[in-house]
């Protein structure tokens, strides 16, 4: 099956600082796959690369590829008919997200003009039922309303809406609950999902919160200092991670059940872009290290049907993590 | 709502009050009216009669209470040096300044604005660089200079335009080009950083997100909110045009109001200063409410907080 959108060696510079160094990530339709990393790992820029949303001085290179056609460098208006109708954003701060001098119903009724072919009386009546599906009462009534009367929970909804208006293939959800209460969080991943099974939308999860990604997507990949350093279906990873960087995270997350133990912390701190090490940027943080990875940045390799890791120590890892599990 | 411009309106009757307060206490303060009209070789009982006349002799609080009855009643006093009516030498003033500061004023907007939308879109281009190189010029350079400058190459050295007096509207061209340039300089300067911080904003990469096209983008979703700080000078350059030329006017020799307070200032003839600074007050304290006012029609946020005020 060819993939929805498939992104090869792209990297973005901010003045000179690489912060994107060669992503490789493919998606099918309707699958959803988590991407996960530390803040300033470029899980956001990915796809605001992807989708030509970066300030104009930021320097992209590489290829996106939606049904095999080519975004990076496409005309602007081929462009804004891919933003909203064939792949949707939503963010992370919802209260800054809407315009707040526009009425629900303007902003809604704008993503609905520009993609689909409603006039007159069925773009309200569509709105309407958008904000039915995702949640709001009274939607009638509410669409009058401006952002600010609305709570932070039901702004990302109001999003979520305005981000099917399109019916999209892809929706890119980044950090969707970050800055929301727990609660209110579960009942936005919970209607994410809902909402993707019955369109049948394919869905990327940007988080730094595993626990979310583990229970909502098909696939995680894990990013690093601007790379994908391993990709794996979600359980795999979560049960096996390889790469010592994804081991390092899983192993500072708390086991539900089981006895406790110890959280392990991964010493040292995200290397500054503008000062990438040579080699593996990982390899100054890493425990497993060897002289090798100073030399040259490793690559994604397949290590089974469905798993790609970039470490070219992944087998004395994948030991290291099987001895641990032994003792 | 009803509240909300309530507190307005009272705040804004207060900034008069005490307005008029101040201007009252230092022209008293500051030399005898008696001496300035009269001239220092004037005899005693020429000055004690005058004195007497206008009520120089009473206790300062006396002349200010009384001085607050009649406007209370809608006098304004009359001018010492012939004896008119101050308002009504402060009236026939007012064409001659709105002359200058009402075609200025569309300059600023025609010129300001559309330099600072245009500069905040291309940031960093070389049109910006020109743009806010010339805004700083018009925005430190003092308009007396200004006005000096033109005049020298306008009038002294090409010949063009006459370099003062009020015979014809050609006579207009150099005090309104001053006027203009400065305030379309300052509201370049703040138009630009309006939009600069507004494009910043998270919902305008929502609005490109949606698939909004960039010109729409630019057209209905920054510049309604770029809209609001930039009504705020605005407001204040509306309160400024019945004496806001008082340097141009003076430059230009241009009969208006600002020349009138500048001769009414040096004779100390209380009446007429303290007639166009209640003039000025009322002016820049409507302008302000006005702007108020549409604070709550650009921005639905405020709206909301009036209505719970």
């Amino acid at each position: 099956m060819s993939p929805l959108v498939s992104i090869a060696g792209l990297s973005v510079a901010f003045g000179g600082a690489p912060v994107l160094r060669g992503v490789d990530l493919a998606l099918g339709k309707g699958e959803a796959v988590g991407l996960v990393g530390e803040s300033g790992s470029g899980k956001s820029v990915t796809w605001l690369a992807a989708l030509g949303l970066l300030p104009r001085h930021a320097k992209v290179s590489g290829s996106v590829r939606l049904d095999g056609r080519e975004l990076l460098g496409a005309p602007a208006a081929e462009l804004d008919r891919v933003r909203g109708g064939r792949i949707a954003m939503i963010f992370q701060d919802p209260a800054s997200a809407l315009n707040p001098v526009l009425t629900i119903r303007r902003q809604l009724c704008e993503a609905l003009a520009l993609h689909r072919d409603l006039q007159g009386e069925a773009v309200k009546a569509e709105a309407k039922r958008l904000l039915d599906l995702v949640g709001i009462p009274d939607a009638g009534r509410r669409l009058q309303a401006y952002p600010h009367e609305f709570s932070g929970g039901q702004v990302q909804r109001i999003m979520i809406a305005m981000a099917l208006a399109g019916n999209p293939d892809l929706l890119i959800a980044d950090e969707p609950t970050t800055a929301l209460d727990a609660t209110i969080q579960a009942q936005i991943l919970e209607l994410l999902s809902t909402i993707r099974r019955e369109m049948s939308m394919a869905m990327v999860l940007i988080s730094h919160d595993l626990g979310v990604v583990a229970e909502n997507c098909d696939r995680v990949a894990v990013m690093y200092a601007g790379r994908i350093v391993e990709q794996a279906p979600s359980n795999q990873l979560f049960a096996d991670p390889v790469h010592p960087y994804a081991q390092g995270l899983i192993g500072a997350l708390p086991p539900l059940d089981g006895p406790r133990r110890r959280l392990t912390a991964i010493p040292g701190t995200v290397p500054d872009p503008a000062h990438m090490p040579g080699g593996c940027a990982f390899a100054p943080r890493c425990a497993l290290a060897a002289e090798p990875c100073g030399l040259a940045a490793p690559s994604l390799a397949l290590i089974s049907d469905d798993r790609t890791v970039a470490c070219i120590r992944a087998e004395a890892s994948r030991r290291a993590l099987l001895g641990i599990a032994a003792e | 709502m009803g509240r909300y411009f309530a507190i307005r309106i009272g705040r804004a009757a207060l900034t008069i009050v005490l307005v008029v307060t101040f201007a009252f206490v230092v022209l008293r303060l500051s030399g005898d009216p008696a001496l300035m009209i009269l001239g220092p070789e004037a005899p005693p009982e020429v000055i004690a009669a005058f004195r007497k006349a206008w009520g120089l002799d009473d206790p300062i609080w006396f002349q200010y209470l009384d001085y607050f009855s009649a406007i209370a009643k809608g006098e304004l006093g009359r001018s010492m040096r012939d004896g008119r009516p101050a308002i009504e030498l402060v009236l026939e003033r007012i064409p001659a300044t709105l002359a200058l500061t009402l075609p200025a004023f569309f300059f600023k907007v025609a010129l300001g604005v559309p330099a600072g939308i245009y500069a905040a879109l291309h940031r960093g281009s070389a049109i910006d660089r020109a743009v806010m190189m010339t805004a700083v010029a018009g925005f430190t350079v003092p308009s007396f200079v200004l006005a000096l400058i033109l005049v020298l190459v306008f009038a002294v050295q090409l010949g063009w335009l006459p370099s003062g007096g009020q015979d014809s509207w050609r006579h207009a061209i150099l005090p309104i080009t001053t006027l203009s340039l400065g305030g379309a300089a300052v509201l370049a300067r703040f138009t630009r950083s309006a939009m600069l911080e507004v494009l910043g904003q998270p919902y305008i990469r929502t609005a490109s997100a949606k698939g909004v096209p960039w010109r729409m983008v630019v057209t209905s979703h920054a510049l309604p909110n770029a809209a609001i700080p930039t009504v705020t000078i605005l407001g204040f350059m509306v309160g400024t045009l019945i004496a806001g030329a008082v340097v141009v006017e003076s430059v230009f020799a241009w009969p208006g109001v600002g020349r009138l307070l500048v001769v009414a200032v040096a004779n100390r003839d209380l009446a007429v200063v303290q007639c166009i600074l209640l003039l000025v007050a009322m002016t820049m304290v409507t302008s302000n409410l006005i702007v108020d006012f549409l604070y709550g029609f650009l921005d639905p946020r405020l709206r909301a907080k009036g209505a719970h005020a």
